[in-house]
């Protein structure tokens, strides 16, 4: 969605980078639901639990300028490693560790050529639209109260 | 010097019990949920996690309810909160030109490109008592979506930006690659580089940073400045941890950007020009984001060349009173037993009354004997 500023490498990383922003922005009963809805799904071990912690959030001087230290952001973090050996990260912002174990089993299964294109379609797909459209409100809000002030033309100026 | 005191346990569990008591209030009014605070609170749950430095809606609404409203309070609980988390890294720099905007306006262009986004703001409002607010559950208070779509927003330019096609403007100032630093690591040291002052401004209490803004603008300092763009919404956090190799985005962030242009008439090695001071806050506060640019401002006086004859333009002085944990602590502490060290304050007034009273009685017998 806003990934204009993700910087990346190749196609296959930038659409993995895709679907982690899209699990990372869903509700943590969405990705419950598309979990529910998988019709295999895999055996996987947590290599690393859910794990809440902090990341310190950078502004720029004059918002280009130079780094600084905003203030923190709560983050949870998470390591899945599936059947097929894949492992799946999960890192999402505040701290549902439900959330963030489900982000980071769908990154396995993504990564996995076979199932990719369908999972992509039933559970990505859905999630994009709802977000896509959760912003198009938030936009159509901000857009309904643009104003044109206008100056009152002076005497002295006047032709 | 205040001693450890003990016994008093049975009181403490008794005022501990009450309060929970009156937190809850009377039983028969329904209680207040996070989730109330956090939708219907908001922006007491944004200056909360803005003051007490760590984004979490739901921690900043439990923080306001367990503090009862106290929001010094409940910004401490939260500061308290975030020493027990660990660190997992940093995120790149917020990009607050690729903002999904809810609120943009500029005091210094009338049209801008893409316009002015008033958004949700008390500005217009007539700032009446709605009494309408008082009956619970009546129809209007919430009003419905106008079933109109405006199309999706145009990219906004920064006013700065317009204002630097003409050279008219500072810049942002270098990109230099080193790591800014960091006052939860690093106690502040004087002089402060702008990426502390800005950290410090940015966690610091608003009602101080307000009334060092509003001193600036009455004289005390004076530089005279326009509101060149106040942008509030939406950004992506993206980080870049290690074991990954690239940069992800972890969800989003509201926060608060205020542009501040103020004229300068130049010096040896500058022409006159706009200078500029920056205001970022968490959420949607917008009075703490301007206050933080006039504050920042003023700060720079020296590197600038300025007189630095104000209080607002002192870094010590707004750096080290700025912080509202720092102040309520050294302030609240005076409530701690000081009974050894006022005991011995009353001994040594004793003894000065006694000798000061000995001095008049002799002056006095001395003058009758004259």
């Amino acid at each position: 969605m806003q990934s204009a500023t993700v910087p990346t490498d190749s196609p296959e990383t930038a659409a993995r980078q895709r679907w982690m922003a899209v699990l990372a922005r869903a509700e943590t009963a969405e990705l419950e639901a598309a979990w529910a809805g998988l019709a295999d799904k895999p055996a996987y071990r947590l290599l690393r639990k859910p794990e809440v912690g902090l990341v310190m959030a950078r502004g720029r001087v004059g918002g280009a300028g130079g780094a600084f230290n905003l203030g923190e952001i709560a983050v949870t973090r998470c390591a899945a490693q599936l059947a097929d050996g894949r492992t799946g990260f999960g890192y999402v912002g505040g701290r549902d560790v439900r959330k963030c174990e489900l982000a980071a089993l769908f990154d396995g299964l993504l990564q996995d050529g076979a199932r990719q294109s369908a999972l992509l379609a039933s559970v990505i797909a859905p999630l994009v639209a709802a977000q896509e459209a959760r912003k198009a409100e938030t936009q159509n809000d901000a857009a309904r109260t643009k104003v044109n002030f206008f100056a009152l033309e002076r005497g002295e100026d006047a032709k | 010097m205040y001693v450890a005191v003990k016994g008093g346990e049975q009181a403490i569990d008794a005022s501990l019990e009450q309060l929970a008591r009156e937190r809850r209030g009377d039983a028969s009014v329904p209680e207040l949920s996070v989730a109330q605070i956090k939708q219907q609170m908001r922006l007491a749950v944004d200056r909360v996690m803005c003051e007490g430095s760590l984004y979490d809606p739901d921690l900043a609404a439990l923080a306001i309810k367990q503090a009862r409203g106290d929001l010094f309070e409940a910004v401490f609980l939260l500061r308290a909160y975030r020493t027990t988390l660990p660190r997992f890294g940093v995120t790149l720099p917020l990009d607050t030109a690729a903002m999904t905007t809810r609120r943009r306006i500029s005091a210094t262009y009338k049209d801008i490109p893409g316009g002015q986004i008033l958004g949700p703001s008390f500005d217009y409002s007539h700032r009446l008592l709605d009494f309408a607010l008082m009956d619970e559950g009546a129809p209007g208070l919430a009003p419905e979506r106008a079933d109109e779509t405006r199309g999706e927003s145009a990219p906004l330019p920064r006013v700065t930006d317009i204002l630097g096609q003409e050279g008219l403007i500072e810049g942002d100032g270098d990109l230099d690659g080193q790591a800014p630093g960091d006052l939860t690591r690093e106690p502040l040291r004087f002089p402060a580089s702008r990426d502390l002052r800005l950290q410090n401004l940015a966690r610091g209490d608003e009602g101080f940073l307000l009334a060092m803004a509003y001193s600036t603008q009455r004289g005390y300092g004076r530089n005279h400045p326009f509101a060149g763009e106040i942008r509030m919404g939406d950004i992506a956090i993206v980080i870049e941890p290690e074991e990954l190799g690239f940069a992800v985005e972890i969800g989003d962030v509201t926060v608060t950007e205020c542009q501040m242009i103020t004229q300068f008439k130049g010096s040896a090695d500058k022409p006159p020009q706009f200078t500029r001071g920056y205001g970022l806050t968490f959420g949607y506060c917008e009075r703490k984001a301007m206050a933080m640019a006039l504050c920042d401002r003023a700060l720079r006086a020296k590197e600038l060349g300025e007189d630095i004859t104000a209080p607002a333009q002192d870094e010590e002085f707004v750096l080290a009173h700025s912080d509202s944990v720092e102040a309520s602590g050294f302030v609240q502490h005076l409530k701690l037993p000081h009974y050894i060290d006022f005991q011995s304050e009353l001994l040594s007034v004793r003894d000065m009354r006694a000798k000061a009273m000995a001095r008049a009685n002799a002056k006095e017998a001395a003058d009758d004997a004259a």
